[in-house]
């Protein structure tokens, strides 16, 4: 269920004026730009979007971003976008990333629908004028290109049909194909990228029946490298996701320093589907709520947005 | 009509693709039993004479083939009437069914597509068939053939006009070694040639068909040996040529029965695409005249459709 708490009718150009005011002048009225597009859903910011560039003659993201600064800003500029195009930018952003970090392009590929992947490769064309594919492919190499490639460009059947045949008998081959260290990764990314994701929930479950170790572990166990890594990621997001943000969102707050980039996108990106069972899921998990965990490792307005996108209420 | 020629006229109505269904009911409708004794004993590959009991039987083989003729007419009109979503998808079950022989298929509807064509394919590959397009793919081909057919089926390019041309011609560059170094690794294992081909937008695998022209100082598709390979660089840089090609192929009278379907596959998937560039192309190629081709080989009812399908265009 989603966090995010929105009104069932506003007006977008209410809206737009008093957004206006706020960024008008010296300095910008955060706290205002919070509690309007803090509580818009995804329809009704690119409403406002929309009214503010009829009123005002000007692109409303880009006045944001010149007028607010820092995680705040990075956080508002992720949230403002309509889903599809947000995850489009995130996937562009983690291309272009220095670390090449590409856990943002499986988790977009494998967390999504189908449909909803598709309608972010669409965005991709219409953004950057390429497709999604042809820029993954051209930042990677080897089985982690063929990997994430296969991802981003598969259109999984939505049913929720099992073969169990099939799901012991691709349990064994991924059990092999893991051991032939490399020489088989070949077969890993066939059913990985092709799968429908019950048929695949339920190899991962006759994996762990028959060769008494998960999957994820077996990988781990196998090899460090990023195609391992990649698989890895794949199959957390495919078998739980909530558990899978869980983790990211625990490995983003524990420890020294913060992780702003995957705390924000978590809580950007799922607060309008289901934050509300992620944050469960993590108090179990940590026995810490995670809006206590978040208003101690951040602060100023950064936290507040991530506070109001979690539902908190002032 | 003296009985010579009407022998004449049934033998052709029976020969070529379909049938002609006007001569069968004009001519044999009215042959008396003689006539059509005559008919038996004259047309010794449709009939085998048994000289022990003195009677001509139909050849068992011929009448399945005469019934493949048949049903011509009725299957195009179905495939014409079929949404192209369903068409296609169609036809990418029956390609993998039927093994490499048919692999083809796969190329040209993954290439000659746009992408919401293909993406369309997909989504009624679902709903027939309970699995997706590539994990279908996938699994049945195990071969060398594997990593691009997955890679095509999967594509969603990019449709519109902007092409960097300095990427162009460093992909022109990079295919040029690929096919210099082939001894040292096949085509179908390099895996740049690969995403060249099954990720970039047809402008772009145009600008760099042009440029390797100019490189190598052949077309593209000429200096790649594998078959699956040429006939993905022809369908996405000259689908008009391709098509030309495979319909030149089907209009043959002795053709085998999977080249003679690709004849209603292609006038049928492109009467509202591009029949009429193929018909421009057709005719360079070949110095004749597609709908004349057609008129030679096809017969009654199916020709008369396909030649309405081509003239529409």
């Amino acid at each position: 269920m989603a966090t995010l708490i929105a009104p069932s009718n506003h007006s977008p150009a209410e809206d737009a004026e008093a957004i206006r005011k706020a960024v008008k002048g010296w300095g910008a009225d955060e706290k205002a730009i919070i509690s309007i597009l803090g509580h818009r859903n995804a329809s009704q910011r690119t409403q406002i979007r929309e009214a503010y560039q009829n009123l005002f003659q000007e692109d409303l993201i880009k006045r944001l971003e010149s007028e607010l600064s820092g995680d705040f800003e990075r956080a508002m500029y992720r949230w403002i976008w309509e889903p599809a195009e947000r995850e489009a930018l995130l996937a562009n952003l983690a291309l272009k990333s220095a670390d090449k970090n590409y856990q943002v392009i499986v988790e977009i590929s494998c967390v999504l629908s189908p449909e909803e992947l598709f309608v972010v490769r669409r965005a991709y064309h219409n953004k950057y004028k390429r497709s999604l594919e042809e820029d993954v492919a051209a930042n990677t190499t080897g089985h982690l290109r063929q990997l994430l490639v296969g991802l981003v460009s598969s259109f999984r059947y939505g049913g929720s049909e099992v073969n169990a045949k099939l799901a012991e008998s691709e349990a064994d081959a991924l059990h092999e194909a893991i051991k032939n260290k490399n020489k088989s990764n070949g077969e890993i990314i066939r059913i990985l990228t092709t799968r429908s994701k019950t048929q695949l929930v339920a190899t991962f479950n006759r994996y762990r029946d028959g060769h008494g170790i998960a999957i994820t572990k077996k990988l781990s166990d196998e090899g460090s490298d990023e195609f391992h890594k990649a698989a890895n990621l794949a199959i957390s997001c495919i078998n739980d996701r909530k558990k899978y943000y869980e983790k990211v969102l625990r490995n983003a707050i524990e420890g020294v320093g913060t992780d702003e980039e995957a705390l924000t996108r978590v809580i950007v990106t799922r607060a309008e589907k289901d934050l509300k069972e992620i944050k469960e899921v993590y108090y179990k998990r940590n026995s810490v709520h995670l809006e206590h965990a978040v208003a101690k490792e951040t602060s100023g307005d950064y936290k507040k947005f991530l506070l109001t996108l979690m539902g908190k209420e002032d | 009509m003296a009985f010579n020629q009407e022998l004449e006229a049934l033998t052709k109505a029976f020969s070529g693709h379909g049938v002609d269904e006007k001569s069968l009911v004009t001519i044999l409708g009215k042959w008396d039993p003689l006539e059509r004794e005559s008919f038996r004993k004259n047309t010794p590959h449709s009939f085998i004479e048994d000289h022990e009991r003195h009677f001509q039987r139909w050849d068992d083989h011929y009448v399945r083939l005469l019934k493949h003729e048949f049903v011509r007419f009725k299957n195009a009109v179905v495939l014409w009437t079929m949404h192209p979503w369903e068409r296609d998808a169609r036809l990418v079950k029956e390609a993998l069914k039927k093994g490499p022989s048919a692999y083809g298929v796969l190329v040209e509807v993954a290439c000659t597509r746009s992408s919401e064509e293909l993406l369309g394919a997909r989504k009624a590959y679902h709903s027939l068939f309970d699995h997706s397009i590539e994990e279908d793919v996938a699994s049945h081909i195990h071969g060398i053939e594997r990593k691009l057919l997955v890679a095509l089926v999967s594509a969603y390019r990019y449709e519109g006009t902007k092409v960097k041309d300095e990427t162009a011609k460093s992909e022109a560059k990079i295919l040029s070694n690929a096919i210099k170094n082939v001894h040292k690794k096949p085509i179908n294992e390099d895996d740049e040639v690969i995403r060249i081909l099954a990720t970039r937008s047809n402008k772009h695998l145009r600008a760099v068909y042009k440029h390797y022209k100019e490189i190598a100082g052949k077309n593209l598709d000429e200096d790649l040996d594998d078959l699956r390979f040429k006939e993905t660089v022809q369908c996405l840089c000259t689908p008009q040529i391709y098509f030309s090609k495979v319909l030149n192929a089907a209009l043959r009278i002795d053709v085998d029965k999977n080249t003679k379907k690709s004849l209603t596959r292609v006038i049928v998937t492109r009467a509202d695409i591009d029949i009429k560039d193929i018909k421009t192309e057709y005719h360079n190629l070949y110095g004749v005249s597609l709908p004349q081709n057609i008129e030679e080989v096809a017969r009654g009812n199916y020709k008369d459709f396909l030649l309405n399908l081509i003239a529409r265009g």
